[in-house]
């Protein structure tokens, strides 16, 4: 722990008891809740401006810096071992693995894809079957 | 490369006085509750192996069908279920569990010198779940089985009028969180338990493949989780998310269960080549070849695992690209575990070896290993997969690695720590034989399957052409044989717990920590904190005819000063 702070700890020394846990000064905390804050409403204001495609990358980027900040400073990983930063990165990568190969794959076979059900099927199947799109269901059609 | 020195009158006392896990409480309520992780490793292991009978059982039933073309023994709906039975049980309540849950939980901590797991109310608790997981797998049987096979694939799984499939699901979920409290367990005992003196690069192999297994379960099993739930909301509420016919889509469910069960290949693998490790080097009496290399190997597995899974996916729909993707790097596969298999049989080049049973069953495991591995190579790659996928090459494929390598390394665990868990020998002629038997009957079972596969005969399938018919008979005789040998080794273990000879501390000459206590251990490992030094320096460690057993003679090891405390701190 690189980081130092009053009275906790000092007392802790004293008594010769074992640290509980890390305590981050309040300062820290409310400027990180602050952050997250104004990175929501920053999120919900870039909606209003059309920039094409690039509206979901700025939008998963901002979502990024706040999970980092959230890592960082709630979950206390600038003050844990370096391994915790390592397990915790190395574990975010495999998710990022896995979702990206999953798009990767399915973007490339996605037009070959029906969209609900296929042609045929749809006016055949019974407006109550399992199977049925939500929009066949016998309330719809009643209606 | 550690060892506990103890002071041999430590042994004979313990010993002496009785006291030893076994004894140390009685009741049913002692086993019950008991948070000592020899006794739930031992807990484990009964149950694991309850269940192999009854997977084996169902193997027998379905071979046995299979015996002539069209009906031999039942109708086809009720052979689906007997191989989804065979199938689920043996994956996810014996072969996941049994060596990392069972004998993992017997033998890690005392590898460690240490008196138990960092979290021992965890380790019953993952008992209990995956007790509560078998439970619903049978309660699934009740309710009118599962024909879905082990791997649940959507469409049908989301569309069978089986009644099980919600209950087997929800087993299987609750298997998944046992296999994730046992890996958190045994990473933060391995962190944090290791004795002073046992750097990384000191412990026992069989625990640097503990430690990557635990990585894989920890960082896998939860994807499995929240796939089969989703497939439980997919059936109960008709929401489309894998089924096509709702908009779902079917190859995404692929996707998402292989990324799970690719890697549950290797937490079954991983550390059936740890127990190798430790078998090839205590029966050669030779220090273990390229220890580095094979403990990095560990951890290259468990990370390729997660970058493979859709090799299994080849002809399911996925895109070319991605075909061709998971194709290159499946091969990278092959490379950690060549490196493991070479310096195996060099660490028995030169090697004093004992033909123990446990070494009967490393020197199987290295023969069908290589077998099992081998063919693995012909399924990554494209062409050929096209062909054999989904035939019965690929069920001798996987057959190979996950029973002739991973349940035959565990079963060689099993004779390599049985001294040390029931404090009995077991008569060695009939465990060599019932090792012999098993072989031979392995390969009669599934050598002939390649040929089975290779000329076309699909999986799963109820009914056959004549011309198939020869090579079936071959592999269902070899099943009988197979299954001779495990009742030969069965009565030959039972037998030594009735009227074995009492085994020493240290009966095949190991030197890792669990050699050094008593055998059964005391309920807490060790009367004094072990001291540490190499573990697969056979050098000291001489045969002792009072003991009827092996000691190491500190005078002999030329790791540890006399005079000076081997300790020298700086665990992580």
């Amino acid at each position: 722990m690189s980081h130092t702070d009053p009275s906790p700890h000092s007392a802790a020394h004293a008594t010769d008891q074992p640290l509980v846990g890390h305590l981050v000064p309040v300062r820290i905390l409310i400027s990180t809740a602050a952050a997250l804050l104004a990175l929501t409403i920053i999120t919900v204001a870039v909606r209003y401006i059309d920039v094409g495609e690039f509206n979901v990358w700025v939008a998963i980027g901002i979502a990024v810096v706040k999970a980092a900040l959230v890592a960082t400073f709630f979950m206390h990983l600038k003050w844990d071992r370096p391994f915790n930063v390592l397990v915790f990165v190395g574990c975010t990568l495999f998710v990022v693995l896995m979702i990206a190969f999953c798009v990767l794959d399915t973007s490339q076979y996605r037009d070959t894809q029906f969209t609900g059900n296929p042609p045929m099927a749809q006016e055949t199947l019974d407006a109550n079957a399992p199977g049925a799109p939500i929009t066949q269901k016998k309330a719809d059609i009643n209606r | 490369m550690t060892t506990l020195d103890a002071p041999r009158h430590d042994i004979l006392d313990t010993t002496a006085t009785g006291d030893n896990y076994l004894t140390h409480s009685r009741g049913f309520l002692s086993w019950a509750l008991t948070l000592d992780h020899k006794r739930i490793g031992v807990m484990y292991m009964v149950a694991v192996l309850c269940s192999f009978f009854l997977g084996g059982v169902f193997a027998l039933l379905l071979r046995t069908e299979l015996l002539t073309p069209g009906r031999t023994i039942v109708d086809a709906d009720t052979y689906n279920q007997f191989f989804t039975l065979h199938g689920a049980i043996m994956v996810f309540l014996v072969i996941i569990p049994s060596i990392p849950a069972a004998l993992g939980n017997f033998v890690l901590p005392i590898m460690l010198g240490a008196k138990d797991v960092a979290f021992p109310r965890l380790n019953l608790a993952s008992f209990y779940l995956w007790i509560g997981g078998a439970i619903f797998t049978l309660y699934s049987l009740a309710v009118g089985g599962f024909d879905t096979g082990w791997t649940f694939d959507t469409p049908y799984s989301t569309t069978t009028t089986a009644g099980g499939v919600i209950p087997v699901l929800m087993g299987v979920f609750i298997l998944g969180f046992s296999s994730i409290f046992t890996g958190l367990n045994f990473i933060v005992t391995i962190h944090k338990l290791r004795p002073p003196g046992m750097t990384w690069f000191k412990m026992p192999l069989f625990l640097w493949a503990l430690y990557s297994t635990a990585l894989i379960q920890v960082l896998a099993t939860p994807v499995l989780a929240i796939t089969l739930c989703l497939l439980i909301v997919e059936r109960t509420l008709n929401i489309g998310i894998f089924n096509p016919s709702m908009g779902g889509d079917p190859v995404l469910y692929q996707h998402f269960f292989w990324f799970y069960s690719h890697p549950a290949v290797y937490i079954m693998i991983v550390p059936a080549m740890g127990i190798i490790s430790e078998i090839i080097a205590v029966h050669s009496h030779r220090h273990i070849f390229g220890y580095t290399y094979i403990a990095f190997s560990s951890v290259a597995i468990a990370m390729f695992s997660f970058i493979v899974w859709g090799h299994h996916m080849f002809t399911s729909g996925q895109s070319g690209v991605m075909n061709t993707i998971f194709s290159l790097i499946s091969f990278s596969v092959g490379i950690p575990s060549a490196v493991k298999t070479f310096n195996w049989v060099m660490t028995l080049y030169k090697g004093t070896i004992s033909l123990t049973a446990p070494m009967c069953y490393g020197l199987a495991f290295l023969f069908l290993f290589t077998i099992g591995g081998l063919t693995g190579l012909h399924c990554a790659t494209l062409a050929t997969d096209v062909h054999l996928h989904d035939t019965y090459f690929v069920v001798a494929h996987f057959h190979y690695v996950m029973m002739g390598s991973a349940l035959i390394a565990m079963i060689g665990g099993l004779h390599h720590w049985w001294p040390k868990m029931t404090g009995r020998m077991y008569h060695e002629g009939t465990g060599i034989a019932g090792c012999i038997i098993i072989f031979v009957g392995f390969n009669m079972t599934f050598f002939t399957q390649f040929m089975l596969g290779s000329q076309g005969m699909p999986r799963r399938y109820y009914d056959y052409q004549p011309e198939f018919q020869t090579y079936h008979i071959v592999s269902t005789i070899g099943a009988y044989i197979m299954a001779a040998g495990f009742v030969t080794t069965a009565v030959c273990l039972m037998q030594s717990l009735m009227s074995g000879r009492r085994a020493p501390a240290n009966p095949w000459g190991g030197r890792s920590l669990e050699w050094q206590c008593a055998s059964p251990p005391r309920h807490d490992n060790f009367e004094h904190p072990p001291t540490v030094g190499d573990c697969y320096d056979f050098t000291p460690v001489v045969w002792d005819e009072r003991q009827q057993g092996y000691v190491v003679d500190r005078a002999l090891d030329t790791h540890i000063p006399h005079g000076k405390s081997p300790n020298t701190g700086g665990h992580q």
